[in-house]
């Protein structure tokens, strides 16, 4: 439930300034930044992800600690299941 | 030991172990609440407690959201979703809670229209992309995901979507402690604070825990040497007999919070003069409801809702394992009427509920050894 996923933005949507392309482990899905708008994030940045909206922005490292936790956890498989699971990539 | 197998560092874990039992007076009983359900799951997973002195117990307190839910509102949500050309959305956690006439997943087994979504903006592209049908998304959580339904109502409301609802279910954490702290039944000594819930909340919230109750309160990450350290932090404060707010979890969860999170919920959320909490019933201003000014996307308003209350199965004890008065083994039925395969209550539904929990670490385990033995 209270997963938080660490993924890089790859790319800001031009015509939807709220939607940005995240890399999670590979996996590409658009994930909402709406939260984030204080932080100004840009393409390269780490962020944490949580149903679908980034809620914090984290450093490189805090985001390697991050997804090494869910793997310890033994969360990661459900975390790549809730990215994959985002449908937002085709609105 | 499983947790030193799971553990990148053992030494690393050992000597805050040693420092754990130097700060403790085996003189006397320690009492700390884990809030948060991410932290029970993480606490049995390493089996954490066989590397505390057994003077320190960890109680596991309500912050699983799924756990804290009463059947009833359950049975509303399905209620709702059973009407003609409406779409229940959920998060997949939803979709094995027994509600009185069964889960979401039996209910779709039944023919209602039950859809697992990941985001709740994912539930407001399905009403996009259905505009002849009415999308209800049954919203849960705490502070983590509230704000998230709060800008896809937004959205709902700028785009002008007029099939879609939301039935609100978010509750808050903090009158959910003030409800443990005035329990008679419950004595703690500390508390080890959620970690997601912290990084919209902040830490200013918890204040009040260790000023006026004297509690110590530590925000803690989820790895096993995360819980460790906010325990370390917890002790050296009861040594120096002090209470303060302290945030372990520095990597993720910033002393603010986060404002644009914050802002999105009161934009769109009002508070409950009161909700129902399964275990510590009616608890007051603990629970979001959905502001006026977005009534028409209030699942609540648009439709009449029943207002059922149910009460759990008579022998299950979910409430008071929910309040720790009870250990999830010390349940009539856990184990045996109640397990993670059919669940009765909601505890044994959630990887994050404490019977789920405890089942799939410390019971399979003392199961096998059984099985070792015969």
């Amino acid at each position: 439930m209270c997963l938080a996923i660490p993924g890089k933005i790859v790319e800001l949507i031009a015509d939807q300034p709220n939607l940005a392309t995240v890399d999670v482990n590979g996996v590409r899905r658009r994930v909402d930044l709406g939260l984030l708008v204080d932080e100004h994030p840009v393409p390269g940045d780490w962020v944490l992800i949580h149903v679908g909206f980034a809620m914090s922005k984290i450093s490189e490292r805090d985001a390697a600690e991050q997804m090494r936790t869910l793997r310890i956890l033994g969360e990661d498989q459900a975390a790549m299941d809730e990215v994959r699971g985002y449908g937002l990539e085709s609105s | 030991m499983r947790f030193v197998d799971e553990f990148r560092d053992p030494e690393v874990v050992n000597t805050v172990a040693e420092e754990i039992r130097w700060l403790t007076d085996p003189g006397r009983r320690y009492r700390f609440m884990e809030v948060c359900g991410g932290h029970t799951h993480a606490i049995y997973r390493f089996g954490l407690k066989d590397v505390l002195p057994a003077n320190i117990e960890l109680i596991h307190g309500p912050g699983c959201p799924v756990c804290v839910l009463p059947m009833g509102r359950i049975d509303d949500g399905l209620e709702l979703g059973r009407q003609p050309d409406v779409i229940f959305a959920a998060f997949g956690d939803m979709m094995r809670v027994p509600g009185a006439h069964g889960s979401p997943l039996e209910h779709k087994a039944r023919g209602m229209d039950v859809r697992i979504v990941y985001s709740p903006s994912d539930a407001l592209k399905l009403a996009r992309a259905n505009p002849e049908r009415h999308v209800m998304f049954f919203a849960i959580g705490f502070e983590t995901t509230a704000p998230s339904t709060a800008l896809t109502l937004m959205r709902a409301k700028a785009e002008g979507i007029k099939n879609f609802s939301v039935f609100c279910n978010h509750v808050t954490i903090i009158p959910a402690i003030r409800a443990i702290l005035d329990s008679p039944d419950m004595r703690l000594d500390a508390f080890i604070g959620p970690g997601h819930v912290s990084t919209v909340i902040g830490c200013r919230p918890y204040e009040w825990i260790a000023r006026d109750e004297k509690r110590p309160i530590v925000v803690s990450g989820f790895e096993p040497l995360d819980l460790l350290q906010s325990i370390v932090m917890l002790l050296r404060q009861i040594k120096a007999r002090t209470a303060i707010v302290e945030n372990q979890y520095t990597r993720v969860v910033p002393w603010e919070g986060n404002r644009a999170a914050l802002a999105a919920m009161a934009e769109v959320f009002e508070l409950r003069p009161f909700f129902e909490w399964r275990g510590l019933g009616f608890i007051s201003q603990s629970a979001l409801r959905i502001r006026e000014a977005y009534a028409e996307w209030d699942a609540e308003r648009r439709f009449e809702v029943a207002g059922v209350r149910v009460t759990d199965p008579k022998a299950a004890q979910c409430g008071e394992v929910l309040k720790g008065v009870l250990k999830p083994v010390q349940c009539k039925l856990f184990g045996r009427e109640c397990t993670p395969e059919r669940p009765v209550g909601a505890l044994m539904v959630s990887s994050e509920g404490s019977c789920a929990a405890y089942y799939n670490y410390e019971h399979r385990k003392a199961l096998g050894r059984q099985h070792a033995t015969v």
